[in-house]
């Protein structure tokens, strides 16, 4: 009799996540549609891209100049061993704009604003705000959705730049005055350590995390059912669902650009 | 004037012919249930024009989803809701947004978007249509006007007591001259001078617009003000009409265990012999 209720219940459990992932798919193929119908909310999509985008920058500056500091100061200690010490440049820029910085940008951005956007329409949702949006005659998923989409998509490429910049800076910072490795010689392994395939990689990453942000912590958002108390889990659940798929789809990611521009 | 006996039974708005005509609204037979409990079983009603519909029952009998059907925000489980003589049980959003425009909604807790002033509330539907700001700001004064709440133009809804809210949520609805208003539950959770404030806004756009309307409430003496008064434009009041005599486009609805268990005028409702009617009105 047990074994009957545990399938039972692991069938309903699977049914439900399931039907999440299809009604989730369909959330985003909707938002993805309406970028090219109108009305567009040319207005809402900069207020928001100054919200996310302006609003990140010192989490994302600090972020990346302390992750590039560290990493210099790792990868020197350890090249050091080897007497590769020049090398150290050539380590940060291809670790930072490759991996750590889209993937940390990433996950600070869905930290602060995936969890924004779920509380911010889950409480429209539980005060019948949605409700009343949609009784005026406008659609919450154009007028609220697909600019967070937008917005998040762009800056979050902006923010990754910025962090490679802050990453590579704190890295030579560190190569400079803590490792007394020579500035010119930092910068130019840096640079000729990256090639074509190494830029797209690391800036096509961003575009898929912004989207997974903003589709996740608005889905949440405008799922929300059981009061203040669902707002609070809604939450959550955003920040760690979008954490969890920025790691996942990096890994998606960086196998699919290892197919496309296999190493020389 | 119908009587339930039997749970689901027909009456003239079960006739599509009869829905399709010139009523704003009209319910065939629609049903909706959550999970295993029916909340609603087998509603079939027509608004006529300029007609005002008191919707009475207890709470939890599901007045207020009978509104969202009403306007499309939930979809039934079966039947057909006409609005404006378009079937919209299964109709698009894109297109039901359209019909919703000319539709106003007065929300149980008033729905403001807290984020936006009473200038922006209220002109929502304006602006969201690229009005212009001047034109915009004087209809919002004109409608804050009708509301008597001119001086709320530039505050915000949290600032707002809950009378002052429902009269901007009143505001919001009609500004832009709606073909059907549904209120749900207007005068909820506010005391006796407000709740006045806001049947004599009710009964003012009933009478000064002739707008169809369906009103969701559980209290019956604000029914019965509804019933017995009509707005006086020379004092920019609510006057009783003459003892005994009600007035004649507002009439009643009671939902009960799923079902219409009444739908008729005001005479009728208060001659009914129907234990649950009779208790009811006690």
């Amino acid at each position: 009799m047990p074994r009957v209720l545990l399938t039972e219940n692991f069938d309903k459990t699977v049914r439900r996540w399931l039907m999440t992932v299809q009604d989730y798919a369909l959330f985003c193929a909707q938002t993805l549609a309406n970028v090219f119908r109108a009305p567009h909310y040319w207005p809402d999509i900069f207020t928001q891209s100054d919200l996310i985008g302006v609003g990140s920058v010192p989490i994302v500056v600090l972020t990346g100049f302390f992750t590039g500091g560290v990493l210099a100061l790792q990868s020197a200690a350890s090249l050091a061993q080897f007497g590769a010490q020049a090398y150290t440049g050539r380590f940060v820029s291809l670790s930072m704009i490759r991996e750590l910085a889209p993937v940390l940008t990433g996950l600070m951005v869905s930290g602060r604003n995936a969890s924004g956007m779920a509380s911010e329409l889950g409480s429209m949702v539980v005060t019948e705000q949605i409700d009343a949006m949609r009784a005026l005659g406008t659609d919450p998923m154009k007028k609220l959705v697909t600019p967070r989409m937008i917005s998040t998509v762009v800056v979050l490429f902006l923010l990754t730049v910025v962090a490679d910049t802050l990453g590579t800076a704190g890295g030579a910072s560190v190569a400079v005055f803590i490792s007394h490795l020579d500035g010119a010689q930092y910068f130019s392994s840096a640079y000729q350590a990256l090639v074509f395939s190494d830029i797209i990689q690391g800036l096509t990453k961003p575009l898929v995390f912004g989207f997974i942000i903003a589709t996740i912590g608005c889905y949440k958002g405008m799922r929300t059912t059981g009061g203040t108390q669902g707002v609070g889990r809604s939450t959550t659940q955003a920040v760690v669902i979008s954490s969890v798929l920025i790691i996942f789809s990096d890994f998606l990611i960086s196998r699919v650009m290892l197919w496309l521009f296999p190493p020389l | 004037m119908l009587e339930a006996t039997d749970p689901a039974p027909l009456t003239a708005a079960d006739d599509p012919a009869a829905c399709v005509s010139d009523s704003p609204l009209c319910f065939q037979r629609v049903t909706l249930g959550f999970g295993p409990r029916i909340l609603l079983d087998a509603i079939s009603f027509t608004l006529r024009p300029g007609e005002t519909r008191i919707l009475l029952g207890l709470a939890g009998m599901g007045k207020s989803t009978l509104l969202k059907l009403a306007n499309g925000l939930i979809r039934p489980d079966s039947g057909e809701i006409f609005l404006f003589g378009q079937p919209i049980a299964s109709m698009p959003e894109p297109a039901l947004l359209d019909l919703r425009r000319r539709t106003g909604m007065v929300f149980q807790e008033s729905a403001l978007f807290d984020s936006l002033t009473v200038r922006d509330n209220v002109g929502w539907q304006l602006i969201e249509r690229g009005v212009s700001s001047e034109t915009i700001d004087r209809r919002v004064h004109r409608a804050l006007s009708f509301v008597d709440l001119d001086n709320a133009f530039s505050l915000y809804p949290p600032s707002l007591s809950g009378g002052m809210r429902r009269r901007v949520s009143i505001a919001r609805a009609i500004i832009d001259k709606p073909d059907l208003i549904l209120y749900d539950s207007p005068t909820g959770g506010l005391d006796p001078v407000t709740s006045h404030t806001i049947n004599e806004l009710v009964v003012k756009e009933r009478d000064a617009y002739k707008t169809p309307a369906i009103l969701v409430t559980h209290r019956l003496q604000d029914a019965f003000t509804m019933v017995t008064h009509r707005f006086d434009s020379q004092t920019n009041a609510m006057v009783p009409l003459p003892k005994g005599s009600f007035d004649p486009l507002t009439s009643f609805m009671v939902l009960h265990e799923g079902h219409l268990l009444f739908d008729g005028s005001t005479d009728e409702l208060l001659s009914s012999k129907d234990p649950f009617l009779k208790d009811f009105l006690a």
